[in-house]
C-alpha cells in the first residue's frame, strides 16, 4: 500500500505551549487510521494543519508527494482534502438539503455561474438527496439546518464529507456529543463508508475507535508515541502508560 | 403563492401606479417623491445583494451612486462648457455606460481592499474609501467642488425623453423591477449560494473548495455596478449633483432601507425606501429634527421585528 498522507516532524507552539511536537505520521490509501489521546494532545490543532484552518510553524505536509503545508484551505479541499468539525460547523440559515446541494456543488467545480437557479439543477439535488439517504436524514431534507437536532447535526457534516468525495477525510470527533444510541447508528455509518475512503478519525470513543480502526496512532502532548494495529495498541506499555499515569 | 410573493406583488403594483395616477389627477407633486423613491429603492436593491444576501455591511454604497451622477454629469458638462472631448457627450448610452463602468471599478479597486477585512473593520474601511470619493470629488473646481453641478442637457436616448417626469419615472420602475429580479436571479443560482453560505459560515465554505474572497468580490463588483446605474438615473432626476451625495450619512440612510425594510428579501429595500421617503416627507412637515423619531423607530424594528417589515408582514407559517 501506498502513502497517501505523510507528515514530517510537524511543529505547531501556541506561546510556550508546544501543541505539535516533532510530529510523524503516515496513513496509507485506504485505510480507516484512527488518532487518539488524552484531552489536550493537540489533535484538533494536528486535523487544522492537515484542512489548512492553522499553518505550522515547521515540517511537511505531503498530500500525495506533495507538500501542502502553505497551501490555504480551499485549495487543500480542490487537492482531495475533506474535514469535518469537532463543533458542528454548518449554514443554520440554510435548508438540510441546500447545505448538502453546496458541498455537492463544492466537487462539481460550476459555482460562477448565475443564471440558472441552483435548486433546479437536478444532479446536484438528487446526489444531496442520496447522500441524506444514506445517512438517514432524507426526511428531514426540507427542514431548517438550525430545527435538527445534535445527533442530525453531526449526521449532516458526514453527509458533507462524504459530498465532497475527498481522497482524504479527516473526521474530528463525529460522536462528539451522543448519546449511546446515536453513538452506535454513527459507527454502523462509519463502517459502512469505510474501506471506499481513506479515514483519518479523531475521537474519543474507545469502543469505536478500536471496532472500526485499522490502525491507530496514538498522540501525547503533541507527539505520537506508538502506532500500530487495534491488537498492538492496547498492549503497548507507552500506552497504558500515558492514559493511566505513572502508578 | 407565499405571503411574501403575495406582499411583493401588492407593494410593485401600487409603487407602479399610484404615482402616475396621482400625477394625472393633478398632484404632480407626488410623482417626484414617487421617482426619487424608486432610484432610491434600486440603491437599496443592489446593497441588499451584498449586505443582506451576503452578509457584508458596507457602509459606502453612496460613492457608488455619487460616481455614477457624475458619470452623467460630468460628460452633460463638457459637452456644453468644453474640454475632455473624448467623453462629452449627451447620449444617455455612453453616460449609463459609464455610470456602471466607473462605479464597478471603484467597486473592484476599494472592494481588493475591503473584502480583506470583515465585520466592524469592513464597515469602517468602506466608509473610509466611499469618503476618500467625496473629498475627491470635492476638491475638483471645475465640477464645482462643495458648490456642486447643474446638469443643463438630460441624458439623450432616441426612444424615451427623460424630461417629461412620467416617462422618467418609468424608466426608473422598470429599471427597478429589472434590478429586483437580476438580484433575485443571482441569489437562486449556484454562485448564489455560495455567498449565501459565506454568509452564514465562510470556514465551511472554504473548507469546501470555495475561495470565499474572490465569490464576495464579484458580488460587491456587481453591487456597486448596480449602483452606479441608480446614481446616473439620479443624476437625471435631480439634475443637480454635489459631492454631498456621496456623503456617509447617505450610505447609512441606504442602510436603513435595506434594513428596516428586510435584508435579504427581493421587495425589503423597496418597502424600506417607501417608508423612509415617506416619513421623511411627512415628518419633516412637523419638526425638522425628524431623524429623532426615524431613528427611534428604526431602533424599534431591529430590537422587536426581526427580519424588518417584510418580516412583520410575513411572520407565521411561511417561514
Amino acid at each position: 500500500m501506498t502513502d497517501i498522507l505523510q507528515i514530517q516532524s510537524l511543529n505547531k507552539s501556541f506561546g510556550g505551549i508546544k501543541a505539535t511536537d516533532d510530529l510523524n505520521l503516515s496513513v496509507q490509501t485506504g485505510e480507516l487510521h484512527a488518532i487518539i489521546g488524552p484531552n489536550g494532545a493537540g489533535k484538533t490543532t494536528l486535523i487544522s494543519q492537515l484542512s489548512g484552518g492553522q499553518k505550522p510553524d515547521t515540517g511537511k505536509i505531503l498530500f500525495k508527494g506533495r507538500n501542502i503545508a502553505g497551501q490555504p484551505a480551499y485549495k487543500r479541499a480542490s487537492l482531495g482534502i475533506t474535514r469535518s468539525y469537532q463543533i458542528t460547523s454548518l449554514i443554520m440559515e440554510m435548508s438540510v438539503l441546500d447545505n448538502i446541494a453546496l458541498a455537492v456543488q463544492a466537487g462539481d467545480g460550476h459555482s460562477f455561474r448565475f443564471l440558472r437557479p441552483a435548486r433546479s439543477i437536478s444532479h446536484l439535488r438528487d446526489r444531496a438527496l442520496e447522500l441524506l439517504k444514506q445517512v438517514d436524514l432524507a426526511e428531514k431534507a426540507d427542514h431548517q439546518t438550525v430545527a435538527l437536532s445534535h445527533g442530525e447535526h453531526r449526521r449532516m457534516e458526514l453527509a458533507i464529507a462524504l459530498a465532497s468525495e475527498a481522497d482524504l477525510m479527516l473526521l474530528d470527533e463525529p460522536m462528539a456529543g451522543l448519546g449511546t444510541h446515536e453513538s452506535h447508528q454513527m459507527v454502523e455509518l462509519l463502517r459502512g463508508i469505510k474501506g471506499r475512503h481513506t479515514i483519518l478519525l479523531i475521537e474519543h470513543d474507545m469502543d469505536a475507535v478500536f471496532a472500526l480502526a485499522d490502525r491507530i496512532s496514538v498522540l501525547v502532548y503533541g507527539h505520537i508515541i506508538a502506532t500500530g494495529t487495534p491488537a498492538e495498541i492496547r498492549d503497548n506499555e507507552a500506552v497504558q502508560h500515558a492514559y493511566l499515569g505513572e502508578e | 403563492m407565499t405571503r411574501r410573493t403575495l406582499l411583493t406583488i401588492v407593494v410593485m403594483v401600487l409603487v407602479g401606479l399610484l404615482p402616475p395616477l396621482l400625477y394625472w389627477s393633478g398632484n404632480a407633486f407626488y410623482l417626484d417623491l414617487a421617482t426619487r423613491l424608486v432610484i432610491l429603492a434600486i440603491a437599496a436593491t443592489s446593497l441588499n445583494l451584498i449586505l443582506g444576501y451576503g452578509g457584508m455591511v458596507s457602509f459606502g454604497h453612496a460613492a457608488f451612486v455619487g460616481l455614477g451622477a457624475y458619470a452623467v454629469g460630468i460628460p452633460a458638462h463638457h459637452w456644453l462648457y468644453g474640454g475632455m472631448d473624448a467623453i462629452a457627450t449627451t447620449s444617455g448610452y455612453v453616460q449609463i455606460a459609464l455610470a456602471v463602468g466607473v462605479a464597478g471599478f471603484f467597486a473592484l479597486l476599494t472592494g481588493l481592499v475591503c473584502l480583506r477585512t470583515t465585520g466592524v473593520y469592513f464597515i469602517m474601511i468602506t466608509m473610509a474609501f466611499a469618503q476618500m470619493a467625496y473629498y475627491l470629488i470635492l476638491s475638483i473646481e471645475e465640477y464645482g467642488g462643495d458648490d456642486g453641478l447643474v446638469i443643463d442637457t438630460r441624458s439623450e436616448f432616441n426612444w424615451i425623453s427623460l424630461d417629461d417626469p412620467i416617462q422618467l419615472f418609468f424608466l426608473a420602475y422598470v429599471s427597478l423591477v429589472i434590478a429586483m429580479l437580476i438580484v433575485r436571479m443571482i441569489v437562486n443560482s449556484r454562485f448564489g449560494m455560495v455567498l449565501q453560505g459565506a454568509k452564514g459560515n465562510p470556514e465551511r465554505m472554504a473548507t469546501l473548495g470555495f475561495n470565499v474572497y474572490v465569490f464576495r468580490l464579484v458580488a460587491y463588483v456587481i453591487s456597486g455596478a448596480m449602483a452606479g446605474y441608480a446614481g446616473a438615473l439620479l443624476g437625471n432626476f435631480t439634475t443637480f449633483i454635489s459631492p454631498e451625495m456621496m456623503d456617509w450619512s447617505r450610505s447609512g440612510e441606504l442602510m436603513f432601507m435595506v434594513i428596516l425594510g428586510g435584508a435579504s428579501t427581493s421587495v425589503g429595500p423597496v418597502i424600506g425606501a417607501v417608508v423612509f421617503i415617506v416619513l421623511e416627507e411627512f415628518l419633516s412637515h412637523f419638526t425638522i429634527y425628524w431623524h429623532l423619531p426615524f431613528g427611534l423607530m428604526l431602533m424599534a424594528v431591529v430590537l422587536f421585528a426581526r427580519g424588518g417589515f417584510v418580516g412583520m408582514l410575513t411572520k407565521r407559517k411561511d417561514r
